[in-house]
């Protein structure tokens, strides 16, 4: 509908023109309004200072009445976003009975980086590091660290999280929380994710 | 609530849809010295004293939907005129406060201001709710700004083009199934959407899915209401049993559709099992269907000559075609020994300690211990089911009966009742399975067992009887035989309901399972 893609250009527009602090928007096709690439830079102060996160922003075809879908695409050790390469995100605002059509994507974006300079354990997606985050705040950061140095470095890139990612990342957490980051053996936990599908 | 409802709604219990046999009781059955079925007005008898209500009867209501929205509107005219709000106003309060209407009006007294604020209605005084059209107005959802553009706003003043407002009406109501809850468009405004904003935005028919998605929060906020699960029926039922009484008692309702369900957890009829027996033992079914599966087989083999035996009705007395051996199907033993008193098909004969000492044997023995009560419940189930496609063969037989006989429609009504007899008591002897699954030995173990088989033979006989051939069943004496047992066998199953609803009220029965569900992830121990 022409009416919604005015106001996607509109916010899209804003956010190119003045956009929030740490965060650069890209359109990755010109002709595709409702698919965009955010980079967010990691909070200074935070565990995450010095990274350079991916996001995939998915807009509905019905946007703004419905919740547009924001996941990782570079991995994050976060109680928040899923320990996987869906890189799903808990947040309130996104959630279908909290979502408002007047809600516009600069705050959704500028919430989601607040999350990195403050999780949100109490309303964990990895339940397993919203502990460790609580109980062992130096072993949290030792770990968000080691993710950063191995993922967030260098240029971002966008094509990790899979299609329909937002579906498959339901009810593995438990799987994935037992399975462990501690070591950060990123490249092994794909298994993980074939195991956890529909 | 009790003005009303003389002939709208349906004061009941649970024996209402048992098979009334009070008219063809030629048994002379009489040493029970039981009455076993109690009339519908259960609470005016209790008041009178000397008739016993049994102990599994529980007091309910059924509703139409005419009554559910006759009691909301009383409730809303009431607020409306006590707190002299508007009904609107008043409405969106009751469901704020789930139309709990003492305490909306005690806290509306003390401190209206932060009541309204809490349920979304902002304080102003703004007239009715109206289109407008504004000169510079740019709609904040979809940025059209063109001349002329309608426009709508809450009592908040968030104004959006109508156009937007529509969208997102619809996208709740009919997407995500939101009514009493709907708010502002605007980003963090907690302003509810009343009834008349809406009828005057929205479409015809969605102010009717509107109207009757409230109409749902209604029964939905109670706690004693609940909707009847039959499909398509849209009765409510209201109840006092709470949740916390599960454990105590097994609250099986009836609506007047004919559905009977269980008011605790919507599931039919599953007495005498408590709710979190049956949500335990449903788990452990469906952990365990792999081992159980043979059990459901259709086929046997005669014990005697090895020839195939199709079960086709739902008697377990079975006699192979071929060698003519009597034998019951489910625990294959012979069935001439099953009428006497030392043969227990239902018990389940725990072996001596010593042979069960190690491990592997333990296991075994809880395997065993299973597959015979899950066998029986599930034989109960499957006769069930085959007992209702022999009813629906019962009512080609009861037109035939009438031609060849000369019977009235009234005088082969015997079957129909023998029919649902068998079906209610095959649902209770089925969820006695179950019970008896979790039931930990004490001195009255016995006093059920005993009761559990009664009731199976029973039932047994009667099935027996009902699935003769035609030219039989016309005969005089089987009838009367069938008439007698019928009423035999819900004489069976009343007391045996009695028995465990009195002794589980009074928490005499003792379980090898926890009764409370308060740790949802307790039962756990049944997966491998
Ligand atoms: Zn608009
Ligand atoms: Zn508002
Ligand atoms: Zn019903
Ligand atoms: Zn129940
Ligand atoms: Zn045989
Ligand atoms: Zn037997």
């Amino acid at each position: 509908m022409a009416s919604q893609n005015k106001r996607i250009a509109k916010e899209l527009a804003e956010c190119t023109s003045s956009p929030p602090p740490g965060i650069t928007v890209t359109l990755p096709n010109d002709s595709d309004l409702h698919k965009w690439h955010v980079t967010l830079d990691g909070p200074e102060n935070s565990v995450y200072a010095g990274g350079r996160f991916g996001l995939v922003v998915s807009l509905p075809a019905d946007y703004p009445f419905r919740a547009p879908t924001v996941t990782f695409a570079t991995r994050i050790y976060h109680p928040n976003v899923t320990n996987d390469q869906l890189g799903n995100i808990c947040l309130g605002p996104l959630k279908a009975e909290n979502w408002k059509p007047s809600t516009r994507l600069a705050g959704v974006l500028e919430a989601v980086r607040a999350l990195l300079a403050e999780p949100q354990p109490d309303d964990p997606l990895e339940a397993r590091i919203a502990d460790e985050f609580r109980a062992e705040r130096q072993e949290f950061d030792k770990n968000a660290r080691s993710y950063v140095q191995r993922y967030a470095k260098g240029p971002v890139k966008f094509d990790v999280a899979a299609v329909g990612a937002a579906a498959a990342g339901e009810g593995g957490e438990d799987k994935k929380g037992a399975g462990g980051a501690a070591t950060a053996a990123g490249a092994s936990r794909s298994g993980g994710n074939t195991a956890s599908g529909p | 609530m009790d003005t009303d409802d003389d002939f709208m709604s349906n004061v009941s219990s649970e024996d209402d849809m048992l098979p009334d046999d009070s008219d063809n009781d030629l048994s002379g059955d009489e040493d029970f010295g039981f009455d076993d079925e109690p009339d519908a007005y259960i609470d005016s008898q209790k008041e009178i004293g000397h008739k016993k209500k049994a102990a599994y009867d529980i007091t309910f209501k059924v509703y139409q939907p005419s009554d559910v929205l006759k009691q909301q509107t009383e409730l809303i005219d009431e607020v409306n005129m006590i707190l002299d709000i508007s009904k609107e106003e008043a409405a969106i309060l009751l469901r704020y406060f789930r139309w709990n209407k003492e305490r909306l009006i005690e806290d509306y007294m003390d401190r209206p201001s932060q009541v309204l604020d809490a349920a979304g209605l902002a304080q102003t005084s703004a007239g009715p709710p109206k289109m407008q059209v504004i000169p510079g107005f740019v709609c904040d959802i979809c940025c059209e700004d063109e001349p002329g553009l309608e426009s709508f706003a809450l009592k908040c003043g968030h104004r959006y083009c109508v156009d937007c407002y529509r969208h997102y009406l619809s996208q709740k109501i009919s997407r995500e199934g939101e009514a009493a809850r709907i708010q502002c468009p605007s980003e963090g405004c907690n302003i509810i959407i009343d009834a008349r904003s809406l009828d005057l935005l929205v479409t015809a028919e969605l102010t009717e899915r509107y109207h009757e998605l409230l109409h749902r929060t209604y029964v939905e906020d109670k706690e004693t209401l609940k909707w009847c699960p039959a499909p398509d029926c849209q009765n409510a039922v209201e109840c006092a049993v709470k949740k916390k009484d599960l454990d105590k008692v097994v609250p099986t309702v009836s609506c007047i559709c004919g559905h009977r369900f269980c008011f605790g957890c919507i599931l039919n009829d599953h007495q005498p099992a408590p709710c979190e027996l049956v949500k335990k033992w449903l788990k452990k079914c469906a952990d365990d269907s792999e081992t159980a599966n043979w059990i459901s087989a259709n086929t046997k083999e005669c014990p005697k000559c090895n020839s195939t035996i199709e079960k086709n009705g739902g008697c377990n007395h079975m006699t192979c075609r071929k060698c003519k051996h009597e034998f019951c199907w489910m625990c294959m033993g012979l069935w001439s020994e099953h009428g006497t008193s030392w043969y227990n098909c239902n018990r389940f004969e725990e072996k001596s300690g010593t042979d069960a000492r190690d491990a592997q044997a333990k296991s075994r023995v809880s395997l065993e211990r299973y597959l015979h009560y899950y066998n029986r419940y599930a034989n109960h189930e499957q006769s069930a089911r085959l007992d209702k496609d022999i009813y629906h063969k019962t009512e080609k037989k009861m037109v035939q009966l009438q031609k060849e006989s000369g019977m009235s429609w009234i005088e082969v009504q015997y079957l129909n009742s023998a029919s649902q007899a068998l079906q209610t008591c095959r649902q209770t002897l089925m969820w006695t399975y179950a019970f008896a699954f979790y039931l930990a030995r004490n001195n009255l173990t016995e006093i059920f067992e005993d009761n559990q088989k009664d009731l199976e033979m029973a039932v047994e006989a009667l099935s027996e009887m009902f699935e003769k051939p035609i030219a039989e069943l016309a005969d005089s004496d089987l009838k009367v035989d069938i008439i007698n047992k019928t009423s035999y066998c819900n004489k069976r199953r009343v007391i045996l309901l009695d028995d465990t609803a009195q002794k589980l009220s009074e928490g005499l029965w003792t379980f090898n399972t926890e009764l409370t569900s308060l740790g949802a992830n307790g039962g756990s121990s049944a997966r491998r």
